[in-house]
């Protein structure tokens, strides 16, 4: 009996054992890029490390949305068993970080000169307390405008520079008969285009104030009240079945020529690839009117979690590569984004990508390099929300005047806070 | 148990009836142990611990500190925000609307359906699937097929547009103030048929020497339906009750695939709110409350009607 005991033991042991080498040399990932061009995008990432040596393991995820990531994610923490990394996004990964589940990447960061190519702004979220703990992959920008080319020569339209510009543009479209903005209905897609038109309406330092430092004399001003006026205006222009839609659907409209324009960040651009078009001969991108030199952005971070020593080593070839000029060129040439570090070269990128760089290393020695409080960069979920769900209300007709959104806004954030 | 069994060696034709029938007396509860420790434990303990969550400060991640009932203040002050709609009081007076149209609707719908069904008809065996059917599908499949049909731009009234009948509108689904009620049609849609096959199981259980009885005394159809068959019928209005009630509290998933919370959130269920402001917002004590005020609604509604419902039981 003893005897089977001790057997039985040495077995499960040897087990655990050649099961644990083979967990060291092992990238565990959480993440939510499935679909077509992002899976092909990560694949480069999973090239790189098997060079290495290092396996990629993905961890599943029911569901698929970020949502579902997410709740997975919080329940796996909750029972110690941590991912060697996850994508995450914005105030997430400082929650986490906050928990102490998070890594420290700082020698790395150190050795690989991280703090000197990654945006000031970035490091807000990548850097808790001193310590790197997320390695940030790309920068998206949401202050885009998308335009059909043929639209636009259709109806001899110009690249709109003020706010009064694009009203004139769109009017233009609407008396050629052609549905002028192509918006999705949802809270997010609707506050994404909110945040863009309050840096138009405001300028850059009043974004900051407002959307930033939640600060409560912004919130409550008449600029504000300016910007949702503005944001009536540019509703008056979508078309009657725009609630619900879902983004991809409106850039499909706009592809098609259905639509003359959308504004979308820069995943947009992701769309018009996979339907073969090209930037600058189908299709335009331009700052939306009375943004460009400051970039409102998001960006995906792979979180890196306090895992134990022996997997410590496979975290570290995935922090290396993921930050890697060229992984970061060749993913972010796929998925739309700018590269997370502002020293790589823009050569493989289109136009669009060109200026997207160009952009994103302005703003950051500018200083107006925001983060989108829409997209959850500007202020922790809470308070982002609540924000959504006034500015959907306000689009959708529940709150009807601006006077009565400034006042719901500054109660619901206060409300979040 | 060793002493048990030499005491079977010792006696063994009078103690083997005993440990056997003592066995079938323990059996039933051996058997239903494990699931009734899993119950306890994963449902009404973390119904407990909901409750107690409501009561801390949790945010991202539960936290064990107990600071008061302000999760339920502020549910309580959302409650009277009428205008503009706070997110909590739409969820709650969507969850009226819904939950009266649904079930009354399935009842009546139901009944109906299973009464002209159970006329001796022809071709029973093809028409009793074909309403079942949809039951069959998830949420989410019910959910977006209504989408895409209710969608002005592609489905229904797209198609009569085309046909001619261009003056028709139908936009329930884009409209703030009506798009509760395209949850409702797409819900009764999917559970009708399956209250039928409840309601027709209940008609083919009735004695139809009651119903010759009462035609012999001169009752009329509409009589006889009316006096006999519906209050025979009561046992399955209750099971059918249950069954749309905790269905329509249920449901996340056909507001989601539907509307996706609807234009401004003007969809919302209180389950919505609960999985938003836990999971997405990060507010666990806020979520976890209106969870728990959830459970209590349902208490409030369902025990009462329990009560009245089994109280003549044992006749």
């Amino acid at each position: 009996m003893l005897r089977k005991l001790l057997i039985g033991t040495a077995l499960a042991t040897t087990f655990a054992f050649s099961a644990h080498a083979e967990d060291v040399k092992e990238v565990q990932m959480l993440h939510w890029w499935t679909s077509g061009g992002e899976a092909a995008a990560l694949n480069v990432l999973k090239g790189d490390l098997a060079k290495e040596g290092y396996a990629w393991k993905d961890v599943p995820v029911a569901g698929g949305g970020g949502d579902a990531a997410m709740t997975a994610l919080k329940a796996m923490v909750a029972a110690g068993n941590y991912p060697t990394a996850s994508q995450m996004l914005g105030y997430t990964v400082l929650d986490y970080a906050a928990a102490g589940v998070m890594g420290d990447l700082t020698e790395t960061a150190k050795k690989e000169g991280w703090d000197k190519s990654v945006p000031a702004a970035l490091q807000k979220f990548s850097v808790y307390d001193g310590k790197w703990v997320a390695a940030p992959v790309n920068v998206h920008s949401v202050n885009w405008l998308w335009i059909n080319k043929a639209v636009m020569d259709k109806i001899g339209g110009a690249e709109p520079k003020t706010f009064d510009d694009f009203v004139a543009l769109l009017d233009k479209a609407k008396a050629a008969g052609v549905i002028p903005l192509a918006l999705g209905g949802q809270n997010w897609q609707e506050a994404t285009m909110f945040d863009s038109v309050v840096l138009s309406t405001g300028g850059p330092e009043f974004y900051k104030k407002a959307f930033n430092d939640l600060d409560d004399a912004s919130l409550k001003s008449d600029t504000m009240k300016k910007s949702f006026d503005n944001l009536a205006k540019l509703v008056t222009y979508v078309d009657p079945n725009f609630s619900g839609r879902d983004w991809n659907l409106a850039t499909a409209m706009v592809i098609k020529g259905d639509a003359l324009v959308q504004v979308m960040g820069d995943w947009a651009k992701g769309e018009f690839h996979a339907a073969n078009k090209t930037p600058g001969t189908d299709f335009l991108c331009y700052r939306f009117p009375g943004t460009d030199g400051s970039v409102i952005y998001n960006s995906d971070m792979f979180g890196m979690f306090n895992v134990p020593d022996d997997r410590k080593a496979a975290q570290v070839a995935l922090a290396t590569a993921t930050l890697s000029k060229s992984f970061q060129s060749a993913f972010n040439v796929v998925k739309g984004s700018v590269p997370a570090r502002t020293d790589v070269p823009d050569t493989d990128f289109d136009a669009c990508g060109k200026k997207g760089i160009a952009d994103l290393k302005a703003a950051n020695d500018g200083g107006t390099l925001f983060g989108s409080l829409a997209q959850g960069y500007g202020a922790p979920p809470a308070v982002a929300n609540a924000y959504k769900d006034v500015v959907s209300k306000f689009v959708h007709g529940q709150i009807k005047t601006s006077d009565e959104a400034v006042t719901e806004l500054v109660k619901a954030i206060d409300d979040a806070k | 148990m060793s002493v048990a069994t030499s005491q079977i060696k010792l006696t063994p034709e009078r103690s083997r009836p005993s440990v056997r029938s003592r066995l079938q007396d323990a059996l039933p509860k051996i058997v239903l142990a494990p699931s009734f420790a899993i119950t306890i434990v994963f449902v009404y303990g973390f119904i407990l611990w909901t409750i107690y969550l409501s009561f801390t400060n949790s945010k991202t991640f539960p936290s064990y500190v107990i600071t008061g009932p302000r999760a339920y203040q502020r549910l309580w002050g959302w409650t009277f925000d009428s205008d503009p709609p706070s997110s909590w009081y739409t969820s709650i007076v969507n969850m009226g609307i819904f939950g009266f149209l649904y079930i009354a609707i399935c009842l009546a719908l139901g009944l109906f359906l299973a009464i002209l069904l159970d006329q001796k008809i022809r071709g029973e065996g093809v028409l009793r699937p074909i309403y079942l059917y949809p039951m069959a599908l998830s949420f989410i499949v019910t959910g977006v097929a209504w989408k895409w049909f209710l969608d002005p731009g592609l489905g229904l009234e797209q198609t009569l547009h085309q046909w001619g009948w261009t003056s028709f509108h139908f936009d329930w689904i884009k409209n703030k103030d009506f798009v509760i009620y395209t949850v409702v049609i797409a819900g009764v849609w999917q559970a009708s048929g399956f209250i039928m096959a409840m309601f027709l199981a209940g008609l083919r259980g009735i004695d139809g020497e009651i119903m010759k009885a009462a035609q012999i005394d001169g009752a009329t159809t509409f009589q006889l339906y009316r006096r006999i068959v519906i209050p025979l019928l009561r046992p399955i209005f209750l099971s059918a009750f249950i069954v749309l009630a905790h269905l329509a509290i249920k449901s996340y998933d056909l507001v989601v695939a539907l509307t996706s919370g609807g234009p401004g959130g003007s969809a919302w269920l209180p389950s919505n709110f609960m999985y938003e402001y836990t999971f997405k917002r990060n507010e666990m004590a806020v979520g976890s409350a209106s969870a728990v005020i959830m459970l209590m609604t349902i208490v409030a509604i369902i025990v009462p009607y329990l009560y009245s419902e089994l109280r003549e039981k044992p006749r």
